[in-house]
């Protein structure tokens, strides 16, 4: 997809099976709405093809797909009561009124609104409105419901409530969602798998732990939850196991995609994976700064040698025994709990 | 008023209420009070005025309503400004919805400033254009017989071209209501409508124009009020058969002579103004201080 002289998108290709819940996850200009708009037809791609169910989408409008869209600012109709709101896809269909009513009666129970019709949305909530936006995409019966991002106006509290619910609504449905977001919690929370995107690229697809845990690009890694990058150079290959020669001494961990010796490339530990009491095959020491306590666990950051930063993370039933701070500490990690991914 | 008080301090303060409050009483509340005087006045020779003859009464009112002619020209007026503003929302609204809505800012700019300049020539005259274009040997009909789309020239003036002239005079009054609701209306409504499969016209029925209500509303009215008070169009581009009633008015006053019955007849015109404004703002649920904006 092009704009001008601009590639919003290039070489993505992906396949969302029927019933999933599907994220495409990616910091904000990455392309990721350029692909949901191409999917609901609002764009036609200056290459390639959009395919539901086998059915090419070539040259059919918005209005002529099997897919509703719910929009960041959610677009509700403010002059209509939230009833016709809902009911308002069934009326462009040419649908009598008491079959619209009673189809708007049985989604506004769907989504815990019974009652609510004849109010309207300016009277509800922002949770509430939410919902009948949802209910609105969901009386066309859609194949395919694309959500933009419908949660980013919401308050933290509100917002991982509203996940679970969208989470429930797409199981008992059974309508498969495909959903934008750039919030990397939100994506592995709520999907069954995650694609993620970086500068109209597609870095990888796969369900959340898989991201986690294999990172297939470095950007990925570092995307996708807090991470340790530690660069050196590939010196050994062997049994799924690289050792990487770094400023600290050689490290092993997993070998990566696209990694051969001789090459440079970077380390990824989690912070969970590094252990304060020097356990695990590899070893790296590093002088406390400061640990920030956050309830549940506590972030431990330190610097290595030539002040490269390095974050740690205990439980807080591990907190008596942390380091103290200026102290130089030992902090071990098993080479199945790393990555070592080529630079680029 | 409090709060002008205290915005500007005591002697600024009165100042500008002085100024506002003789711009009313001399330019809107004279001129209308003196109307009003002569329209329930008889009109008498200069000798008998302020003598036993001079008193107040309906009759110059009532010589309308028993005159056949004035009244069906009355009438006339009535619906032909209410067809002249119909036709100029038809001519508006796409091009205030395109320019509105799709538009880039570059188009819109230039589109403006076309329609704009225009109006920096006078009324009068850019009537006299159009009665240019629509003469019986003029570019219109050379034009259309050229193409051979009529086989002899058509007399435009008459109903025709007062519709065309006025529609021409007063777009700018309808499309800058419409144009700023329109504008206001959020993106992503046209889309989301689309979206649930709803075809171009009823995304305008049910979304667009609900929406821009008080500006198509504004529009109206105000386009209603200037065509039932044009003169120029229909005496340019009028004909005989297609008298306005501010023709007679005139008459009255500057042929006839008798200011009396003229002032009672634009009392009469006035108040039909007055009370399709409060009709129709009222048919479109808009506060008159939503006009105002």
């Amino acid at each position: 997809m092009t704009f001008g002289a601009t590639r919003a998108v290039s070489d993505v290709s992906f396949t969302v099976e029927a019933g999933e819940f599907f994220s495409i996850l990616g910091p904000s200009g990455c392309g990721k709405t350029t692909i949901l708009r191409m999917i609901a037809g609002f764009l036609e791609p200056t290459e390639g093809k959009v395919l539901i169910g086998e059915r090419d989408m070539a040259g059919l409008g918005p209005n002529q797909r099997p897919t509703a869209m719910i929009f960041q600012s959610l677009a509700l109709f403010p002059l209509m009561p939230v009833w016709e709101n809902i009911a308002f896809g069934l009326e462009a269909r040419g649908a009598p009124k008491a079959e619209r009513r009673a189809k708007a009666d049985e989604l506004l129970k769907l989504i815990a609104l019974e009652g609510y019709g004849e109010r309207m949305p300016g009277e509800l909530s922002g949770g509430q409105r939410q919902r009948v936006a949802i209910a609105r995409a969901l009386a066309v019966e859609p194949q395919v419901l694309l959500l933009d991002e419908p949660l980013s106006a919401l308050d933290l509290k509100l917002r991982q409530h509203m996940r679970a619910e969208l989470r429930s609504l797409q199981k008992r449905t059974g309508v498969t969602f495909i959903y934008i977001t750039h919030d990397q919690s939100e994506a592995l929370a709520m999907s069954d798998r995650v694609a993620v995107m970086s500068d109209g690229v597609l870095q990888q697809v796969g369900a959340p732990r898989d991201l986690y845990d294999n990172p297939a690009t470095s950007f990925v890694a570092t995307f996708v939850g807090e991470t340790n990058a530690i660069p050196g150079k590939v010196s050994a290959v062997e049994n799924g196991v690289a050792t990487l020669e770094t400023a600290h001494g050689p490290l092993r961990g997993r070998v990566g995609d696209g990694l051969s010796t001789g090459k440079t490339g970077k380390l990824y530990v989690r912070p969970e994976a590094l252990r304060p009491d020097g356990n695990g095959e590899n070893a790296l020491t590093a002088t406390i700064e400061r640990i920030d306590f956050e309830g549940a666990f506590a972030l431990v950051h330190g610097a290595l040698a030539g002040d490269t930063p390095l974050v740690a993370s205990i439980s807080n039933t591990e907190l008596g025994s942390a380091p103290a701070i200026g102290s130089s500490a030992s902090f071990g990690f098993k080479s199945a709990n790393a990555v070592v991914l080529p630079d680029g | 008023m409090a709060d002008l008080y205290k915005r500007f301090g005591g002697g600024l303060g009165t100042l500008f209420l002085v100024i506002v409050a003789s711009w009313i009483a001399g330019m809107v509340l004279a001129p209308n009070v003196m109307m009003i005087d002569y329209a329930l006045r008889p009109n008498l020779p200069p000798s008998q005025i302020g003598g036993p003859d001079d008193i107040y009464s309906l009759d110059n009112i009532l010589y309308l309503a028993n005159e056949s002619v004035h009244r069906a020209i009355f009438y006339k007026t009535v619906w032909a400004s209410a067809l002249v503003a119909f036709a100029t929302f038809l001519v508006c609204y796409p091009l205030a919805f395109w320019l509105a809505q799709n538009a880039t800012p570059n188009q819109t700019a230039l589109v403006l400033l076309a329609l704009t300049i225009p109006f920096w020539i006078n009324e009068v005259l850019r009537t006299l254009a159009w009665y240019i274009l629509l003469a019986f040997r003029g570019p219109l009909n050379a034009f259309l017989l050229g193409l051979g789309i009529i086989d002899e020239p058509v007399r435009w003036y008459g109903d025709g071209g007062v519709l065309v002239g006025m529609t021409y005079a007063y777009i700018l009054f309808m499309l800058f209501p419409i144009y700023n609701s329109i504008e206001s209306l959020d993106k992503s409504q046209i889309e989301a409508a689309r979206d649930l499969g709803a075809s171009t016209w009823r995304i305008h029925w049910r979304v667009v124009i609900p929406h821009a209500k008080a500006g198509i509303a504004t529009g109206c009215v105000f386009t209603f009020m200037l065509a039932a008070g044009s003169y120029v169009a229909p005496a340019l581009l009028g004909s005989p058969g297609s008298r306005w009633f501010t023709e007679i008015i005139y008459n009255w006053f500057f042929e006839g002579g008798d200011w009396n019955r003229g002032a009672a007849y634009a009392l009469v015109l006035l108040v039909l103004c007055l009370a399709v404004v409060l009709i129709t703002l009222r048919i479109a649920r808009v506060s008159l201080a939503e006009v105002a904006k």
